[in-house]
C-alpha cells in the first residue's frame, strides 16, 4: 500500500492557515479583556460589597444621612455622602455649561479653521493636567482667593473644589459639542445667512436646536466626570462626611470617601473596610446610568439629515 | 398721499436699518464673549502652571531628584517617587499597549458585524466612563486580594494598564478606520494573508495615530492618583525597589515587580495633605514636574496627530 502522500505545497498551506487561525484567536482574546474587566468590576463590587449589606439593610443605607464608620455608633447613610458629591457636581455644571457651550459655539461657528486649530490644542492640554494638580490647584490659589471676597469661608470647603471641577470638565463639554454642531450641514447654515441672519441668530436658533442631542449628550458625560472626580475633592473639599448641600462647609464625596478609607488602615473584611465597596457601587451605578443616558440620548434625538 | 408712503417707507428703512445694527452688534458682543471665555480658560492654564513654578522653585535643583522622603521638608526628594512612577509605567506600557492594539485590530480587521462584536465594543466605550476609582477598587479586590499580587509595583502598572487600554483600543480602531480599503485589497490580490495585511500594511499605516493614543494614554497614567491611593500604595517610602538590570547574567531580574513602591503624585498628594507650608512647597515642585512630563507628552501627541494628518494623502 502506498503512504498517503501530502504535497510539501499543500503542506505549506495548511501550516499557514494554522498559523493564521492562532493569531485570529489571540487578537480575538485580547479584544474579550474588554469583557472580562466590566464583567469583573462588576463581580468584585457586588460580591464585597454583600457582606456589607447584610450588616446593614439597604433601606438605612439609602435613607440614614449619617455616615459614621469611625465611631462608636456607626451609620452608614450614603446620603451622607452623595450630598457632597452631588453639591460639588452641581457647582461645577454652573461653571463648565456656560463655559463649555460658549467655548463651543464660537468655535464651531465663529472661529476661522485657524484659530480653531490653534484653541483645540490649549483645550486638550488642559484635559492632560492631572487631577492631582488641580486639587492643589483648588486648596492653595482658589479658596484662599474666594477668601478674601468672602472671609468666613473654611479651608475645606466644596465651592473651591466645585468651580475647578468646573474648569476641568469644560473642555469635555466644548469638545463633544463642537463636535455635534460641526455635524449640522452646511446647507442649514446657509438657509439662515440667506434669510439675513446673523451668525449668532443661526447659532442660537438653527445650529443649536438642530444639535440640542449631542450638547445634552456632552452635558450628561460632564456630570459623569464630574461625579467620579476624586483628586480635586479629597484634597480641597475635606474628607469628613456631612450632609449637607451647603457650598461653603466642608463634606466628603463617594470618592473622597474610599480615598480616605484607602489611606487608613482598615483590616480586610471589616464592614468598615466593605463600606468602600458599597460605595464605589453606589458610584458605579450612578455613572453607568448616567453613561447609558448619555449614549441614549444621542442615539435617540440625534436628527437624520 | 405719494408723500405719506414716502415717508412711511423710510421710517421703515430706518427701522431695519436699526434691527440690522442690533444684530450686528449682538453677533459682535457674542464673538467678543466667546474670545473671552477661551482667553480666560488659557489664562487660568497658564496662571496653574506658573503657580506651582513659582512656589516650587526653591526646590528646583539636583538632590531634588536624589533625595529619599525625609520627615524633614527641606531635605526631602522625590528619588523614590519619580524612580516607582518609570518601573509602573514600563509594567503598564508593556500590558496595555500589545493588548490595546491587539483587541483594536481585532475589532476593525478581524469580527464579524454580530452581537458579539457589540458586545465587546460596547463595553470598551463603558470602560472608558467608567471612574478612575472603581479601577482602583477593582484592583484591590482583584490583584491584591484574589490573585494575592500585593501593594506592589506590578498590580498599580496592571491597574494603570486596565485604565489605559480603551485609550489606545479607540486609537488604534480609529487610525485603522482611516486606511482606505484598497491598500488591503492590493495585499491580498498579490495573495497575502489576512495577519500579513494586518502586520506589513495596516499596522504601519496606523502606526501614527495608534503611536498618539499610547501617549496620550501614557500622560493620563502619570498623573492618575486616585486608583494607586485605592490600591494601598505606601506614601512613605526611603527604598529604591530591586534594579531591573543586573551585572551578571541573565542581566535583568523581575524582582522589582513584587516591591513596594511609590509614585509622584502619590508623593504630591501626601506633601499637599501635611499642615506644614514647607512641605507645599515640596509638593509645588512634584506638581510642577508632573505637568511638565504630561504637557510635553501631551504636546508631541498633537503634534503628531497633526504630522499625520497633514502626511498622509491617499
Amino acid at each position: 500500500m502506498q503512504d498517503l502522500v501530502i504535497s510539501p505545497g499543500l503542506a505549506k498551506n495548511f501550516r499557514r492557515n494554522f498559523v493564521e487561525r492562532i493569531i485570529e484567536i489571540g487578537l480575538l482574546l485580547s479584544a474579550v479583556v474588554a469583557v472580562f474587566i466590566t464583567s469583573a468590576i462588576v463581580y468584585i463590587l457586588v460580591v464585597e460589597a454583600i457582606p456589607f449589606f447584610q450588616h446593614v439593610s439597604l433601606y438605612d443605607f439609602l435613607t440614614d444621612t449619617v455616615w459614621t464608620p469611625n465611631y462608636s455608633i456607626k451609620h452608614y447613610g450614603i446620603m451622607a455622602l452623595v450630598s457632597g458629591t452631588l453639591t460639588t457636581t452641581i457647582i461645577a455644571l454652573i461653571v463648565a455649561v456656560p463655559l463649555g457651550t460658549i467655548t463651543a459655539i464660537y468655535l464651531s461657528e465663529f472661529a476661522s479653521h485657524k484659530t480653531r486649530e490653534t484653541i483645540k490644542p490649549i483645550l486638550e492640554l488642559l484635559v492632560g493636567v492631572p487631577t492631582v494638580v488641580f486639587g492643589y490647584f483648588a486648596l492653595m490659589l482658589v479658596t484662599p482667593l474666594i477668601q478674601k471676597i468672602y472671609p468666613d469661608l473654611t479651608t475645606f470647603n466644596m465651592l473651591g473644589p466645585g468651580i475647578v471641577m468646573g474648569i476641568m470638565i469644560v473642555p469635555y463639554i466644548a469638545s463633544v459639542s463642537e463636535d455635534a454642531m460641526r455635524a449640522v450641514p452646511m446647507a442649514m447654515r446657509e438657509g439662515a445667512y440667506a434669510m439675513g441672519a446673523t451668525r449668532f441668530q443661526t447659532a442660537i436658533r438653527v445650529i443649536a436646536p438642530a444639535a440640542t442631542s449631542g450638547i445634552v449628550a456632552s452635558y450628561i458625560l460632564a456630570v459623569s466626570r464630574a461625579v467620579g472626580e476624586t483628586m480635586i475633592v479629597a484634597i480641597a473639599a475635606g474628607q469628613q462626611p456631612n450632609f449637607t448641600f451647603n457650598p461653603v462647609e466642608s463634606a466628603a464625596t463617594i470618592t473622597a470617601y474610599i480615598v480616605s478609607v484607602a489611606l487608613g488602615d482598615l483590616e480586610h473584611g471589616t464592614v468598615g473596610y466593605q463600606s468602600i465597596f458599597a460605595a464605589g457601587l453606589t458610584l458605579l451605578i450612578m455613572t453607568l446610568f448616567l453613561n447609558i443616558l448619555g449614549h441614549w440620548t444621542r442615539k435617540k434625538f440625534s436628527e437624520r439629515y | 398721499m405719494a408723500q405719506q408712503g414716502k415717508a412711511k417707507s423710510l421710517k421703515d428703512l430706518n427701522e431695519i436699518r436699526s434691527l440690522i445694527k442690533k444684530h450686528k452688534k449682538n453677533d459682535f458682543l457674542f464673538a467678543a464673549t466667546g474670545m473671552f471665555v477661551i482667553a480666560s480658560l488659557t489664562i487660568t492654564l497658564i496662571i496653574l502652571f506658573l503657580d506651582l513654578i513659582i512656589d516650587g522653585y526653591p526646590k528646583f535643583n539636583l538632590d531634588f531628584f536624589s533625595n529619599y522622603p525625609s520627615r524633614r521638608a527641606a531635605r526631602a526628594g522625590i528619588l523614590s517617587a519619580w524612580i516607582g512612577s518609570s518601573l509602573v509605567l514600563l509594567v503598564t506600557f508593556f500590558v496595555a499597549v500589545p493588548l490595546g492594539i491587539a483587541a483594536g485590530v481585532y475589532l476593525e480587521e478581524y469580527a464579524k458585524k454580530n452581537w458579539f462584536a457589540d458586545l465587546i465594543e460596547i463595553n470598551v466605550s463603558n470602560l472608558a466612563g467608567v471612574p478612575s476609582i472603581i479601577y482602583g477598587l477593582l484592583a484591590l479586590g482583584l490583584f491584591v486580594y484574589t490573585f494575592d499580587l500585593g501593594q506592589s509595583i506590578l498590580t498599580a502598572g496592571l491597574t494603570l494598564a486596565l485604565l489605559m487600554l480603551p485609550i489606545v483600543i479607540v486609537s488604534t480602531r480609529e487610525a485603522i478606520r482611516a486606511i482606505p480599503i484598497h491598500i488591503r485589497e492590493a495585499a491580498f490580490a498579490v495573495g497575502a494573508t489576512k495577519w500579513h495585511v494586518v502586520l506589513h500594511h495596516v499596522i504601519p499605516y496606523a502606526y501614527g495615530g495608534i503611536l498618539t493614543g499610547v501617549i496620550i494614554g501614557m500622560a493620563r497614567a502619570i498623573g492618575e492618583t486616585a486608583p494607586i491611593i485605592t490600591i494601598g500604595a505606601l506614601t512613605f517610602i526611603a527604598f529604591l525597589p530591586p534594579s531591573p538590570i543586573m551585572p551578571e547574567v541573565p542581566f535583568i531580574n523581575f524582582e522589582w515587580l513584587d516591591s513596594g513602591f511609590t509614585v509622584l503624585p502619590i508623593q504630591m498628594f501626601n506633601w499637599i495633605s501635611r499642615p506644614q507650608h514647607a512641605f507645599h512647597i515640596n509638593a509645588a515642585a512634584t506638581g510642577a514636574v508632573i505637568i511638565i512630563l504630561t504637557a510635553i507628552m501631551n504636546g508631541a501627541a498633537i503634534k503628531l496627530r497633526y504630522n499625520v494628518r497633514k502626511k498622509i494623502k491617499w
